[in-house]
């Protein structure tokens, strides 16, 4: 499994590599997303919660654009077949396309990161970078988690754009919710606060429930 | 022979919810602290228990149609699934109406029942859209499984999170079935879940009932007349 896994992440990064289809519009629209917080909220700088807020709001609207694109290949240029035929575990596809999208949400966020810390976040970054990047590691692996099996259902019904989507930003809602408490602390204003650990714990524990459950039953998915 | 033992599970239903609803009026104390208002907890708080346990229960049943790839498994999902969904909606009326009378407020962010319910209403509002918009009948019955399987696991996780995300600014005291209720109360409360789980469980098995003498006409049709009009139409709803 584990060979079938690295040539189809390999195969999805070369793509991406050689079209750049995703990662750039990923990237704009995070920040894109950002300038119109600004607009929209009318505020210079932000901080805390608000900050861990827009941040969080902009990395899952960027990740829906990822979603929608995520099994393109394979449902219109045959890539479903040629992987039905091959003699391999068939969760390895599900397997592939997390870590694919996990590797462009980590691009996306190395370039939308700096330009938040640079044109709205008040306090410094530097001090707790280690932490924002374990913290949005965690928050990343939910969204890649679940939204690789939202994407694989959506993918083959008649309305893909809208059903993706519709499915993947209630089902993220406790990541929106644990990943913000998580970060809120380390933006506040006047000094970082020590992370809390009930609510990396909590993203830990939703990541791991939902792998399980989509492990078990992204198999289902591709029968015909 | 559909729906053996509806008539009696009907009477036992309406029996319950009666017994229920009139120990609600007439022999439940008042609230000492909101008054009237506080009864709808008997029927709101049932209405948000019994529903979530459908959700978990068309979860339990899509995993049996993925499992055993036997239609009649989807059909209870289906069933399951909308049927709490109604009772959803009611949740969130119910719940709407008691922050009314209770708080002044017709929404309450801090209320974790309703806040999750919402969440979970909107998530399974898309249920219906995912069915109709797959056209293969058993892609379509699969594809609906892996969903309610889904979002069955996630109702609790869901109630989980928000419930902890809430409870740091409001110490919880009323909506939860522990925490110093009076006996009254507590034996009202318990007769009214129990009448909701059955008026559920009657309901259930009333549209299964239906469903499956549809599917058999349907069959019956198709095979005495070669009836082309006997075919279902495209629908979200399974077909036997």
């Amino acid at each position: 499994m584990l060979t079938a896994v690295g040539a189809i992440l390999r195969k999805d990064l070369l793509l991406e590599l050689r079209t750049r289809e995703s990662v750039p519009a990923m990237a704009i629209f995070a920040v894109t997303t950002l300038v119109v917080f600004h607009f929209a909220l009318d505020r210079p700088t932000l901080a805390g919660d608000l900050a861990a807020g827009v941040l969080w709001v902009s990395f899952l609207f960027a990740a829906m654009l990822g979603l929608n694109r995520l099994f393109v290949a394979e449902e219109e240029q045959g890539g479903f077949d040629g992987f039905m035929l091959a003699p391999i575990d068939r969760t390895s596809l599900y397997v592939a396309k997390a870590l694919a999208l996990l590797a462009f949400l980590a691009i996306v966020q190395a370039i939308a990161v700096p330009a938040f810390a640079i044109l709205l976040l008040d306090p410094s970054l530097w001090p707790v970078l280690p932490e924002l990047v374990g913290v949005l590691l965690l928050g990343d692996a939910g969204i890649c988690v679940v939204g690789a099996l939202v994407s694989a259902i959506g993918i083959r019904t008649r309305a893909r754009d809208l059903i993706v989507p519709l499915l993947a930003l209630p089902l993220l809602i406790p990541v929106v919710i644990g990943a913000v408490e998580a970060t809120a602390p380390l933006l506040a204003e006047g000094g970082a606060e020590p992370l809390p650990g009930r609510w990396l714990l909590t993203l830990g524990l939703y990541d791991a429930v939902f792998a399980a459950i989509a492990y078990a039953v992204f198999d289902d998915l591709l029968e015909d | 022979m559909h729906g053996k033992g509806l008539r009696t599970l009907a009477l036992l239903t309406a029996l319950t919810l009666t017994a229920a609803y009139a120990l609600v009026f007439f022999w439940t104390p008042n609230d000492a602290d909101q008054g009237f208002v506080q009864k709808i907890f008997y029927l709101h708080v049932p209405m948000a228990i019994v529903a979530l346990c459908g959700f978990v229960a068309g979860g339990i049943f899509g995993a049996m149609h993925l499992r055993t790839r036997d239609g009649r498994w989807d059909l209870r999902a289906y069933v399951a699934i909308h049927l709490s969904q109604i009772l959803a909606v009611g949740v969130l009326v119910t719940g709407s109406i008691w922050a009314k009378g209770a708080w002044g407020h017709w929404w309450l962010w801090d209320e974790p029942m309703l806040v999750s319910f919402l969440i979970v209403f909107l998530l399974y509002a898309t249920y219906q859209v995912l069915r109709f918009s797959i056209e293969d009948r058993e892609r379509q019955a699969r594809y609906a499984s892996v969903f309610a399987v889904l979002a069955g696991a996630f109702v609790p996780i869901n109630f989980a999170v928000v419930r902890m995300a809430e409870s740091y600014v409001h110490p919880r005291t009323l909506g939860t079935t522990t925490g110093g209720m009076p006996g009254e109360m507590m034996l009202t409360f318990l007769i009214a879940l129990a009448g909701m789980a059955l008026l559920f469980v009657t309901l259930w098995k009333y549209e299964m009932a239906s469903k499956n003498a549809v599917a058999e006409v349907r069959a019956l049709r198709l095979r005495l007349l070669g009836d082309d009009d006997a075919l279902p139409r495209r629908t979200a709803a399974p077909t036997l």
